[in-house]
């Protein structure tokens, strides 16, 4: 029977944390590996996606996408602030999001509207090459919307201005409203419009309303989402800050200038 | 199946439902309920930790001193939960995604920590884990309903699968938006709770 001195109370709460203790740890390292594959997976399948090498609700199994991810992908490591390769960092393993929080790796961002609170001094850029050359360049952006940090990739040519797709992989707004970042049509109406205007400043954004059909004659807008103008301002500001100076400005304007694919990193 | 065991499983689901009657978890009904996906894992999430908890604390009720019970409950809670979104992270990581913090708050819903200390504290573990069941089924009955209704007015799907076409997608239903938002599971559940005490008064509190 429950004895309740303060010894017994003491020696119970220390059993009952060492057991607990030992069962969610025992948890963790048993199930890490699958856990690590599986973010790993679905950080290539988003990049796939965006590339347009798999399609939105296509089964894929695991193999599939690391051997698409492996023929087709090419991942490099940037300084963010100078646009060069960085050197002796590897791209696997690389984790942006994890850099940006660390102080060490990191610095604090200017002050701007798609609230990135620190910039990571290198970032994880991935090229998807055809033969020898760069056929579209993916780039991570961030930017807050109405609720939530969005996490997404953009998928540009190798003109580094054309966009050809965009995705979110995480974000938590409003589903039906600016959850709407994921319809598929919506984001249909982001390809072949241009991210720079003619003096080289990022210029796309997302209007209230309809932009016009034809990325040719209204090639900076995109359609606002109906129903969620902060989540439709959040995706304009995440551009302008991702494609400006302190984002991969410099990067685009270094690859125009030496459009070369890094080479093949050995292995994994 | 006897009477007694049958009992502690169908009771809960509408004689002494969780969420209508006791008015425990709301909050998770809220949150989890605009799809059906993610109300079913959350479903099955919660029940399982409500059946865990409930045995391992009926194990252990006649050594738990009083003073500290509570907080044991909730160590031994907040282990199974942890536990549980190890496992969701690492076999259906799509949805562990979706359902991101409301996993941990399990931890928080009081249906777990409400039968722990109204069931499990006093009865032998066999009928506190199918307690633990009962009400987790009772609780996964109300998420299912709620969203069931809020993903088929609210986007058109079923499961993801769709039944209306939607006006976004060039078909004629024009999606109602409050389905998504929070307050609507409030409505829903609101009514919900007025049928159930309709069809059976002894429900209904005495003013």
């Amino acid at each position: 029977m429950a004895s309740n001195s303060t010894g017994y109370t003491i020696g119970f709460a220390t059993a009952v944390c060492v057991l607990c203790g030992i069962g969610v740890a025992s948890a963790n390292v048993a199930l890490k590996d699958l856990q690590d594959v599986n973010k790993v997976l679905d950080q290539q399948k988003q990049v796939l996606l965006v590339a347009g090498l798999i399609q939105p609700g296509e089964q894929v199994s695991a193999e599939q996408v690391a051997d698409l991810f492996q023929k087709n992908i090419r991942a490099e490591v940037i300084d963010l602030k100078s646009g060069q390769r960085a050197q002796g960092v590897k791209a696997a393993g690389f984790d942006q999001n994890r850099q940006s929080k660390d102080v060490a790796t990191s610095r604090e961002a200017p002050d701007n509207m798609a609230k990135v609170m620190r910039l990571p001094n290198n970032a994880l850029v991935y090229h998807v090459v055809k033969g020898d050359k760069t056929d579209t360049l993916i780039v991570p952006i961030q930017g807050y919307g109405l609720w939530s940090m969005l996490y997404g990739y953009l998928a540009i040519a190798d003109d580094a201005n054309t966009v050809k797709g965009i995705t979110y992989y995480q974000h938590a707004e409003t589903p039906g409203l600016g959850g709407e970042v994921d319809n598929p049509n919506w984001k249909k109406r982001w390809i072949g419009r241009k991210i720079y205007d003619d003096k080289g400043e990022p210029a796309i954004k997302v209007i209230k309303g309809r932009a016009g059909d034809d990325p040719k004659t209204d090639p900076y807008q995109v359609d606002g989402l109906s129903g969620a103008t902060i989540t439709s301002n959040g995706v304009s500001n995440t551009m302008k800050f991702w494609f400006g100076p302190d984002g991969f400005q410099p990067f685009l304007k270094r690859f125009k200038t030496s459009p070369k694919p890094p080479p093949a990193e050995g292995g994994k | 199946m006897d009477k007694k065991t049958k009992g502690l499983l169908i009771d809960p689901l509408f004689n002494n439902n969780p969420i209508a009657l006791q008015v425990l978890g709301i909050c998770s009904a809220l949150a989890v309920t605009t799809k059906l996906e993610t109300a079913l894992v959350m479903s099955i999430g919660l029940t399982v930790v409500t059946a865990f908890s409930n045995l391992a604390i009926s194990l252990i009720r006649n050594y738990i001193p009083n003073s500290i019970r509570i907080i044991v409950q909730l160590t031994v809670i907040a282990s199974l939960v942890i536990i549980t979104d190890q496992i969701l992270k690492a076999y259906v990581f799509e949805i562990s995604k979706q359902l991101s913090v409301f996993v941990g708050l399990i931890i928080t819903n009081c249906i777990v920590m409400g039968r722990a200390e109204a069931y499990a504290m006093a009865n032998p573990p066999i009928p506190s884990f199918l307690d633990g069941i009962g009400n987790g089924l009772g609780y996964s009955m109300v998420l299912m309903s709620i969203g069931f209704v809020r993903e088929l007015f609210g986007s058109g799907k079923l499961f993801g699968i769709e039944i209306f076409q939607t006006f976004n997608d060039g078909g004629w239903y024009i999606t109602n938006g409050l389905m998504l938002m929070p307050p609507s599971a409030f409505f829903l559940i609101g009514c919900m709770i007025w049928i159930i005490r309709v069809r059976k008064p002894e429900q209904q509190e005495k003013e």
